[in-house]
């Protein structure tokens, strides 16, 4: 694989999913995209304000993380999943308590008011 | 007489005498189908049905006569036992086989005499009415309390263990009580001499005077009080009212009129068969007199009941053969155990003794002269080496080299609170079977932080449920090994709940970000302290959950407003007031159930859950319940939950008060109510206590002058029973106290400390308590009412206030950018009902999540 087949292939594929309207300060809400759910969490005043990661608990299996509650812990911004109040980095989708779970995350932004998801 | 089912006749059994004993023949008559060969027709000259003499003090202490009977009112009838009550016998026809009572004649082929004893009065000139009341029965009982109403101090003639239980029953009636003995010591039976004084010692302190070898010549008019009893020596002692408690003596009157052989000491002479000498009549505990002995204890008692059962119906029957009169007793609070040879009366016996003078407790154990046998033993001030003593002593098991050891204090013999109270073997979290053990040792090698204890073992890591108690333990064992406990309630705040509690009440803060800017650190918080002061500021402000401020702070229960399931669906549980729901509501719920396929099931606080509802469905299913009247039941709530309550007095032959208006009354006040845990509360309409008051958070019980007050009790992981915080209260004072209670522990607990975790870590105890709310010590009574009342003046059903706001249903959904439902949710069809799927894929590992 040289270079420049990468970087096309990282080439970021913005999507619209919805406006700021949606979203709920310092909380989540979830999104439909293409099959996936995932979880956007808005953190209006923060140097980066939205995160997105996977709406499915590995450890439940239920769709759930969107529901979670948004925390810092050591200077990293996490959700505490709903059931079992496991911790998930927001920026790197690691759980804090078990290195063997993780959520997806995904690249996120906001274009004007519409709520951007880069899909890869 | 009746014929029996199998065309023979049933036999008469007669039995005289409805109290402990003659009851448990009863029962165990029954028991044992006797009532299919004999006709039984029982015998009571009291007017109550039998009825626990051995807590008769309890009486004055908020029980009724009821609380104290041996059985449900109509078990004689439903077993078909005629029971003759405030029918006593005058006299036995031995010729024609027949008792005699002032009703009429009644024939017998079997009796039974269980007559009991009676009290010994000794002639003392000058006695007479309230200078020489007894205590025995409920009427002695009642003549007591009569007597007390005007008096300020009483005194019981007598310091066995009968005396000090009426000692007892003379200080809950508010008297200042006293006990005069004649012996040198106090319960001369059961202890010695330094056994006796440690007994003397703490029970002085308990505010009770003790006054041994005096012995009483004259009871005369007193200048102070309304009597004076004048001492052998000169002395004296006033007192307004006089009960004698000086020994009993067998009830053997009717046996001595038709000449059965008496004992030599008085009662009905039995052989070890409880037969007297005429071969049809029986006597049975303190009325007979076995070897020549009258056994005054009611196991004795209980065992010739057995023994004579069995014997009556032909099966083989253990004959009596004297009994154990080792005894465990708790009088006036202080506890009292006695085993076997206590005196060291046995040749050859020698005795080991533990003195402490400072604590006034005393044990001492009794050997036989080879010293590998225990003979007997006396302990005051601490029963918890009772049960290993009488094992000893009664087994025969064979001493350890140093028998001392068995009486010396040791670190696991003292009853304690708390997590100091748990044996290292205690199961603290039982998802992951960690032991209190394997905590101490997770501490000892190095975890220093909650996070490092639960990650090292596990604890607290499974459902969660443990994780109160985990931390409890943690602290303690920090504490006991010197370390400075860090109580700061996370990385944000380094205040407790109580301080942040304050600092927004005194500072009027109404908003996280606000409490966060000037007493916190950083901008987000976490989940431990957005919840917890969450639940702060709801406790005492009460805004709406839902308002936007406040909804980050919210756990996703509390955001949701319902019960997150396994699968991300949640329950709905409306409330239902005290558990009294109209037949139209009912047919609502199931409306609504049927309508969106909700899984039903009843609550064990008298409610309905309705399962299996998904995020977009809530406002709906929650607009129908709205509009039928329902609202909102808080089970998603650290907050009140429900009022169970029993029939009471409307409906019920045996209730005193109507439990269910004032559960409807104090759930109406409470709902809403947010705390640092949840809050259960019950309601019973009498002291049978069908409503399960006692093991709530506020228990209510009715008593025939009003309501009696528990507090702090639960169910769960460790249950605790509550505790009688007031007796006799009137509507209102009950609120009020509930009131002050309740705000109180919403000041000062912990963050998702239960009320009875908080009662129990209380410097002070529930003395303290009482003193702050009952005595109102700390002058907080009127401002918690205040605070309370504030709190009840916002209530509005937080369902309701979010139907009416399109913002807060924008959070109602599952996909903010399309209609569908959650695809992943699953369910099948079980007993007629829909459950979720099993889960079957869980926890991925890194590279299938990435």
């Amino acid at each position: 694989m040289n270079s420049s087949n990468v970087a096309v292939a990282q080439q970021p594929n913005w999507q619209t999913v919805c406006q700021r309207g949606d979203l709920v300060a310092d909380s989540g809400v979830v999104v439909w995209l293409d099959g996936e759910q995932v979880a956007l969490f808005y953190l209006p005043g923060q140097a980066q304000p939205l995160y997105a990661v996977a709406n499915r608990d590995p450890r439940s299996g239920a769709n759930i993380i969107g529901r979670g509650l948004i925390g810092s812990i050591g200077g990293e911004l996490t959700v505490a999943a709903p059931l079992y109040k496991q911790h998930f980095s927001l920026r790197s989708g690691r759980c804090l308590e078990d290195p063997q779970q993780a959520l997806r995350t995904w690249p996120v932004r906001l274009a004007g008011e519409a709520v951007e998801v880069a899909m890869r | 007489m009746q014929a029996t089912a199998n065309g023979g006749q049933l036999q008469r059994l007669v039995i005289v005498g409805n109290g402990m004993v003659g009851h448990h023949c009863v029962e165990q008559l029954v028991e044992r189908g006797a009532l299919a060969r004999f006709e039984v027709r029982v015998f009571g000259e009291e007017r109550q049905r039998a009825y626990d003499r051995v807590h008769l003090s309890e009486y004055f202490a908020g029980s009724d006569s009821e609380a104290l009977a041996m059985c449900e009112a109509d078990f004689y009838d439903r077993h078909g036992v005629h029971l003759h009550l405030g029918e006593g016998v005058l006299e036995i026809d031995r010729e024609r086989c027949e008792v005699v009572t002032a009703e009429g004649r009644y024939g017998y082929d079997q009796l039974v005499l269980a007559t009991g004893s009676y009290p010994f009065v000794p002639p003392v000139e000058g006695s007479s009415g309230t200078s020489r009341l007894v205590y025995r029965t409920l009427d002695d009982l009642d003549a007591i309390r009569a007597a007390a109403s005007d008096s300020r101090r009483g005194v019981v003639v007598g310091g066995g263990l009968l005396g000090l239980e009426a000692a007892n029953a003379l200080k809950s009636l508010g008297l200042e009580a006293h006990v005069v003995e004649f012996a040198p010591r106090l319960m001369p039976v059961q202890l010695d001499s330094e056994g006796g004084a440690a007994l003397k010692a703490q029970i002085e302190a308990l505010g009770v005077g003790v006054h041994v070898s005096r012995a009483t010549q004259s009871i005369s008019t007193g200048s102070e009080y309304r009597y004076r009893m004048n001492f052998d020596g000169g002395e004296y002692l006033e007192t307004d009212l006089i009960v004698f408690s000086a020994g009993i003596r067998a009830q053997d009157a009717l046996g001595r009129a038709c000449g059965l052989e008496i004992g030599a000491r008085g009662g009905v002479a039995i052989d070890h068969d409880c037969r007297s000498s005429d071969p049809q009549i029986f006597a049975i505990g303190e009325c007979a007199s076995w070897n020549g002995s009258v056994f005054g204890l009611v196991a004795p008692g209980y065992s010739m009941a057995r023994n004579l059962a069995a014997l009556l119906l032909g099966e083989t029957s253990t004959p009596f053969t004297g009994a154990d009169m080792s005894t465990k007793l708790k009088l006036l609070g202080v506890d009292v155990g006695s085993i076997g040879d206590a005196h060291g009366a046995t040749p050859g016996a020698r005795s080991y003794r533990f003195i402490d003078e400072a604590n006034a407790a005393y044990r001492r154990l009794v050997v036989d002269a080879s010293g590998k046998h225990v003979l007997g033993a006396v302990l005051v001030g601490d029963n918890s080496y009772y049960d290993t003593l009488l094992q000893y002593c009664q087994n025969g098991i064979a001493l350890p080299a140093d028998p001392a050891t068995l009486i010396l204090p040791q670190g696991g013999g003292a009853p304690a609170l708390g997590a100091d109270a748990l044996p290292d073997t205690a199961t603290i979290c039982s998802c992951h079977n960690v032991s209190k053990g394997a905590v101490c040792a997770a501490i000892d090698s190095g975890c220093s932080d909650l996070a490092a204890v639960k990650s090292c073992t596990k604890a607290a890591s499974g459902c969660g449920g443990c994780a109160a108690l985990l931390k409890q333990v943690f602290e303690h064992e920090l504490t006991a090994r010197g370390v400075t406990v860090d109580k700061s309630l996370c990385e944000h705040f380094g205040y407790t709940r109580q301080e942040l509690y304050g600092l927004v009440r005194v500072e009027g803060i109404r908003t996280f970000n606000e409490l966060l800017k000037r007493y916190g650190k950083g901008h987000v918080g976490c989940d431990i302290c957005k919840p917890a002061v969450g639940s702060i500021l709801a406790s005492c402000w009460n805004q709406p959950i839902m308002d936007a401020a406040l909804v980050p702070l919210q756990d996703t229960n509390d955001t949701f407003m319902a019960n997150m399931q396994k699968n991300g669906t949640y329950s709905v549980v409306p409330r239902i007031p005290g558990g009294e729901i109209t037949p139209d509501k009912l047919i609502v719920i199931g409306q609504v159930a049927k309508k969106y396929d909700l899984y039903t099931k009843i609550t064990g606080g008298q409610r309905i859950d309705l399962f299996g509802a998904q995020l977009h469905e809530l406002p709906l299913i929650w607009g129908e319940l709205i509009a039928a009247g329902f609202e909102t039941g808080h089970a998603y709530g650290k907050s009140t939950r429900t009022v169970k309550s029993c029939v009471g007095s409307t409906w019920c032959r045996y209730g005193v008060q109507d439990s269910v208006a004032m559960a409807l009354r104090l759930e109406d006040r409470y709902k809403g109510l947010r705390s640092p845990h949840k809050l259960k509360f019950a309601v019973s309409g009498c002291t049978r206590e069908c409503a399960e008051a006692q093991s709530k958070d506020i228990g209510v019980i009715a008593t025939d002058k009003g309501w009696n007050l528990y507090v702090c009790g639960n169910g769960g992981m460790r249950p605790r029973h509550a505790e009688l915080f007031a007796t006799d209260l009137d509507d209102d004072s009950l609120i009020r106290m509930i009131d002050r209670v309740l705000m109180f522990y919403i000041r000062t607990a912990d963050k998702l400390q239960r009320t009875s975790v908080w009662r129990e870590g209380l410097e002070g105890g529930l003395d303290y308590l009482k003193a702050v709310i009952l005595d109102d010590s700390l002058q907080l009574g009127s401002e918690l009412e205040a605070q309370m009342q504030h709190v009840v003046d916002q209530y509005e059903c937080e369902w309701a206030n979010a139907l009416n706001d399109p913002e807060k249903l924008k959070r109602f959904r599952t996909f903010v950018n399309d209609q569908r439902a959650d695809p992943d949710v699953h369910f099948v069809r079980e007993r007629e009902q829909r459950r979720p799927v099993a889960a079957l894929h869980l926890i991925p590992t890194v590279e299938e999540a990435v």
